[in-house]
């Protein structure tokens, strides 16, 4: 036998009255990203040796490296998170965070001042030289 | 005999939030011809490729459609690995296949939403797009994007699922098929919107043929045609049969996009089920030399890529064609003789993707 159309409606009004809401009350409940998230890129400049090979892998050209001036800089307008210049770097200083960058109104290159680690001293009297 | 007008529709309409202008010719609200003009969006994608590097070129193939996106760059990537002779391991194509089974489940309960909309059911728009974001979580968790995915490479894909979120997933789509079941029934049953949608934009099975239509609009109209059956990616180890629905109208559409949603969430699971173990990508050494023509299928329909190398790292060649261009003939032969007041939802039927169509 067909469910009365009335009894159908009351039943879904009532189950999405009481039931939990599909949207998430964004202000005061914060967004949950997931680990592997796409949300921006990150640098530890303590381990960058401004080798430029990321500037070079980015197909947007978000990526400047001012080696003189000894600078990472990003345009995080431009870059689409393709995650190349993660996985060309040698030195694995370049990581993805799950957290999107925050929206801006006016484009702006982001400038990180890198400090590359020194260069490993060179011995001074050769071991076999002896 | 009335006289003949001519409605402009587009390129803003309230129905569609992309731009396609059509000339309606009518006499008396009954449509006599409708004459399209495109061109209003073009982004020069295609030219790209003599400046590109061709591994590249998938992000920007991925950026033709909001929507198609993965399928674009599996298109673009198979192409390619077909030129260089790349022999993708098996895993791959099965995570292939996922991704782009769940793009057409989003495809599918997205268009049923406009569809809803359309018509005037606001309630069951809001519904089915509840539901699909069911499976932008699970991309956003898999990929890390939740429209573009940038996961696909020439040589395979670049981010592993394991097996037991394998398995959460078909467990996600158990859920989803069971939420998305009730709306599919009133996409089916509802008077409202059979008396919107049957009897209305007919495309008779010779015509839809003749006129080249693809994807579901092809198979509305009771012609058994579906790209995958020609066994890319894993599609040949899967166990499937188009979905053909043969009474023609808008209504055989809708009913054809509603079963493949179902027949998607089965192809996952068989996939998960035969999913091997192993590599995801193949190192790709050189540059392509040659051409291919490779062809998949959207959820919108069959898409053709042809591209063309000469051994440097850029192509010559690189062309697209798109579902919804296929299905803007058999669209005109649709419009020609219905109601002014039909336009919309027949146009709505094909699922047009003008930023596709334009590129």
């Amino acid at each position: 036998m067909p469910i009365n159309p009335f009894v159908k409606m009351t039943s879904t009004v009532i189950k999405h009255l009481l039931g939990p809401t599909a949207c998430k009350m964004y202000p005061v409940e914060k967004p949950v990203f997931f680990a592997n998230t796409r949300g921006h890129i990150a640098i530890e400049t303590n381990k960058c040796i401004l080798c430029t090979l990321c500037a070079k892998k980015c197909p947007t050209y978000a990526i400047q490296v001012d080696k003189p001036g000894k600078a990472w800089k990003i345009e995080r307008t431009k870059c689409i998170m393709c995650l190349a210049c993660v996985a060309c770097c040698p030195k694995k200083c370049l990581t993805s965070e799950n957290q999107y960058s925050a929206p801006v109104t006016v484009k702006v290159v982001e400038t990180f001042n890198v400090e590359p680690p020194a260069a490993p001293k060179a011995p001074e009297t050769c071991p076999g030289k002896e | 005999m009335p006289k003949r007008t001519i409605i402009p529709f587009g390129p803003q309409h309230p129905v569609l939030p992309e731009p396609i202008h059509l000339d309606i010719a009518i006499r008396d609200e009954k449509v006599v011809e409708a004459i399209p003009s495109l061109g209003f969006i073009h982004r020069g994608l295609e030219l790209l490729v003599d400046k590109k590097d061709f591994n590249d070129m998938c992000f920007v193939a991925e950026r033709i459609c909001g929507i198609c996106s993965f399928i674009h760059g599996q298109g673009y990537c198979q192409g390619i690995e077909e030129i260089m002779n790349v022999q993708v391991p098996d895993r791959a194509k099965y995570l292939r296949t996922i991704w782009a089974e769940l793009s057409r489940i989003h495809s599918h309960i997205l268009w049923l939403g406009l569809a809803a909309d359309a018509a005037g059911f606001e309630s069951l728009f809001m519904h089915s797009w509840r539901v699909r974001e069911k499976v932008l979580d699970i991309f956003e968790e898999t990929t890390g994007g939740r429209v573009i995915f940038g996961v696909n490479k020439v040589g395979g894909v670049k981010r592993d699922i394991e097996n037991d979120v394998l398995k959460r997933i078909v467990g996600t789509l158990k859920d989803m098929e069971a939420e998305f079941k009730p709306l599919a029934n009133v996409f089916i049953d509802d008077y409202s919107i059979k008396h919107r949608f049957s009897n209305v934009g007919m495309l008779s099975k010779e015509d839809a043929y003749k006129l080249g239509a693809v994807g579901p609009v092809l198979r509305g109209s009771g012609v058994s045609i579906d790209a995958r059956k020609l066994g890319y990616a894993a599609y040949k180890e899967l166990n499937f049969e188009p979905i053909v629905e043969n009474s023609c109208d808008c209504y055989a559409r809708t009913i054809v996009r509603v079963r493949e949603v179902y027949q998607s969430v089965d192809l996952i699971k068989q996939a998960v089920d035969k999913i091997p173990d192993g590599p995801i990508d193949q190192k790709v050494t050189g540059s392509p030399n040659g051409e291919f023509f490779s062809r998949l299928e959207q959820p919108r329909g069959e898409v053709v890529y042809y591209m063309r190398g000469n051994g440097t790292k850029n192509l010559d060649r690189y062309r697209v064609r798109t579902p919804t261009f296929s299905n803007i003939a058999p669209l005109v032969k649709m419009l020609e003789g219905c109601e002014l007041a039909d336009v919309p939802v027949i146009i709505l039927t094909i699922d047009p993707c003008i930023s596709c169509t334009e590129r």
